[in-house]
């Protein structure tokens, strides 16, 4: 290895610049053009990787590692910062509150995500298929409520929900229907559910879009000759060529689902009781570090929650290949 | 690319028949879509009696849009000023420094050859999937020891780390950058960071835009993090100042100046990211192509 290197240096008389040269003790010689291989072969790629790998080992990495050692401690009156091993996650497993807000993220994920998956394709078909009418200004009226901040989103359906002054109360009034107490424990899921499909069906049917314009052409006309009708060239070719990409925008719900955190916060200023301090994982988390300074036992709940984020969307990804076998 | 893939979809024009319903779904989602932010609009421009007495989705009987800007700007000191400023220089910080971070680590990852470059790629890529959640606390507790807790560099340092954009910049410069022009660069006697700089970046500059608008977006709707590692509202940015405004409101109804306040503010939050996404569309949708053309 060494003497092809040295043959390749001397064959590249204008070989790339070198900057540490200068820094080489031995002088020129085999040492030198050592050092230079070494620079040309791990130096500069890494000298273009080092500025991220830098910030991603501090702020995630370290942290990662960080909340996991936090996890195995505990802070006691007497006695300080304990080593407990895996007590605190034993105590997480049996804590109504964080597999309450579990069970509540799973009901959550069940209905909100097909309703949300559904309209998107639903729509990212119909923009892709016949209806030429207005694609591009549905297409960006649908993806606008993404570009609005989750908060800002929360804030406004908070006030369209009110009771008393809500618009939505206003016109079940006035046409004497009867309009759900959406801020009442029983019907609080499904109102931040219906914040987060505004919010986020627009954004799945970008990407569904973008990949159902990347099927080829060919392949649906020839259906259309054969006499296909749109659903079954939906159901048949379309549907089975993008579901990379299906799989993908399933993938991100539940990740951003058992993470919720940002809607049921908002909510918490105008229900307090209704949300308490546990209603998603994540915000019971953030109460027992924030409220409570309970920082191990908080580092364990979100590192458990780490854990099944990644289980849940790497189970949902084997189930779907192995059920992919045709 | 996009305008051409546009053409084909437009001109397929098949089912015309059914677009009657089709349509109709749309239209109904549409309305869906944009009322809340109608009713944004309409009741930015209410005075607070109006708020509270008039119909929630329609113009009340004053326009009062330019006294609830002017009391947006200037109540508490003009702190919402200050929070806009903060969530701009957040935002286009860590939207720059990320984008170049990404942009210099993708491209070694597409374009170098060197060991070690299959694990920090698998170990970037499996980070996608590392939920905020595990980190904002051990990032909150780690800052303090650091004394950076409640500074602009507890937001934006954390902000600075994409491996979704190292991820987008490796695809992109994998399929657009050619290895022939960069050894014609090499042969030539340029160096690698030369070649970097009058070769490469030209190249990856739409990739380059795709990840800085990512990352702009993300920073300016983030809530979660400066939340826990800002304790000052000078500091904070919209998401958190507009929601502290909002926690007062309804901690104690009688104040119902603060809802005119919250939902003005929240109105004038949103325009400028709402002018970057219809300005620069071309850029986030080659993003989302990407994203799902693994």
């Amino acid at each position: 290895m060494p003497s092809t290197g040295v043959e390749e240096a001397r064959g590249k008389p204008t070989g790339p610049r070198l900057k540490r040269t200068s820094e080489e003790p031995y002088g020129p010689g085999l040492g030198e053009r050592r050092l230079r291989r070494f620079w040309q072969r791990i130096g500069i790629p890494y000298m273009f990787l080092f500025p991220f790998l830098l910030l991603f080992v501090l702020f995630l990495i370290v942290p990662l590692v960080y909340a996991l050692q936090l996890s195995l401690f505990q802070q006691r009156l007497v006695g300080g910062n304990v080593f407990v091993g895996l007590h605190n996650y034993l105590t997480a497993f049996t804590d109504s509150n964080f597999l309450g807000g579990i069970r509540r993220m799973a009901v959550f994920g069940v209905v909100q995500i097909p309703v949300m998956i559904g309209l998107a394709l639903a729509f990212a078909l119909l923009l892709d298929g016949g209806l030429v009418w207005l694609r591009r200004t549905f297409r960006m009226a649908f993806f606008l409520p993404y570009a609005v901040p989750s908060v800002v989103a929360a804030l406004m359906w908070g006030y369209l929900y009110g009771p008393s002054f809500g618009p939505l109360s206003e016109i079940g009034h006035n046409l004497h229907v009867a309009v759900p107490a959406f801020l009442s424990p029983s019907w609080m899921l499904v109102s931040i559910g219906n914040i987060v499909t505004w919010e986020y069906v627009g954004y799945n049917m970008i990407i569904l879009f973008a990949a159902l314009q990347a099927v080829p052409s060919e392949l649906r006309e020839a259906a259309a000759v054969d006499g296909a009708s749109q659903w079954a060239i939906a159901r048949r070719i379309k549907i089975p060529l993008i579901k990379p990409a299906l799989l993908l925008t399933v993938v991100f719900s539940i990740i951003g689902t058992l993470q919720l955190f940002n809607e049921p916060q908002i909510m918490f200023a105008i229900a307090p009781t209704v949300i308490g301090n546990s209603y998603t994982p994540n915000l019971y988390a953030y109460n027992l570090a924030f409220t409570n300074q309970q920082y191990n036992y908080s580092a364990a709940i979100s590192f458990t929650l780490g854990a099944v984020v990644f289980i849940g969307s790497y189970t949902f990804m084997l189930v779907t290949n192995r059920r992919k076998g045709f | 690319m996009a305008a051409l893939a546009e053409d084909r979809a437009g001109s397929r024009g098949l089912g015309a028949r059914r677009s009657g319903l089709a349509t109709f779904l749309l239209v109904l989602y549409l309305v869906y879509s944009l009322l809340p932010l109608f009713w944004l609009v309409v009741s930015a421009t209410k005075s607070n009696s109006d708020l509270f007495s008039s119909f929630g989705l329609w113009f009340g009987r004053q326009f009062d849009f330019p006294a609830n800007l002017r009391e947006v700007f200037t109540y508490d000191g003009g702190v919402y000023v200050r929070w806009l400023a903060n969530t701009a220089v957040y935002a286009v910080t860590s939207a720059v420094g990320a984008a170049f971070l990404a942009t210099l680590a993708g491209y070694a990852l597409a374009k170098f050859e060197f060991p070690g470059r299959r694990v920090v790629f698998a170990i970037i890529l499996g980070s996608i999937m590392v939920p905020q959640t595990a980190l904002v606390i051990p990032i909150y507790l780690l800052l303090s020891k650091g004394h950076l807790i409640n500074t602009p560099l507890a937001v934006i340092l954390p902000s600075l780390v994409s491996p979704f954009g190292v991820y987008l910049m490796r695809v992109y410069a994998e399929n657009s950058v050619p290895d022939e022009l960069l050894n014609a660069a090499r042969v030539d006697g340029a160096g690698e960071l030369r070649i970097f700089r009058k070769v490469a970046l030209r190249i990856l500059a739409p990739g380059f835009a795709t990840v800085l608008l990512f990352t702009f977006v993300a920073t300016w709707n983030n809530y979660f993090l400066p939340l826990v590692v800002l304790s000052d509202p000078k500091f904070y940015p919209l998401t958190v100042g507009l929601a502290s405004w909002n926690a007062q409101a309804s901690a104690n109804g009688g104040a119902q100046v603060l809802y005119t306040l919250v939902i003005t503010g929240a109105l004038v939050a949103i325009i400028p990211i709402i002018a970057a996404f219809l300005f620069l569309q071309r850029y986030w949708r080659s993003g989302l192509t990407f994203g799902s053309a693994r």
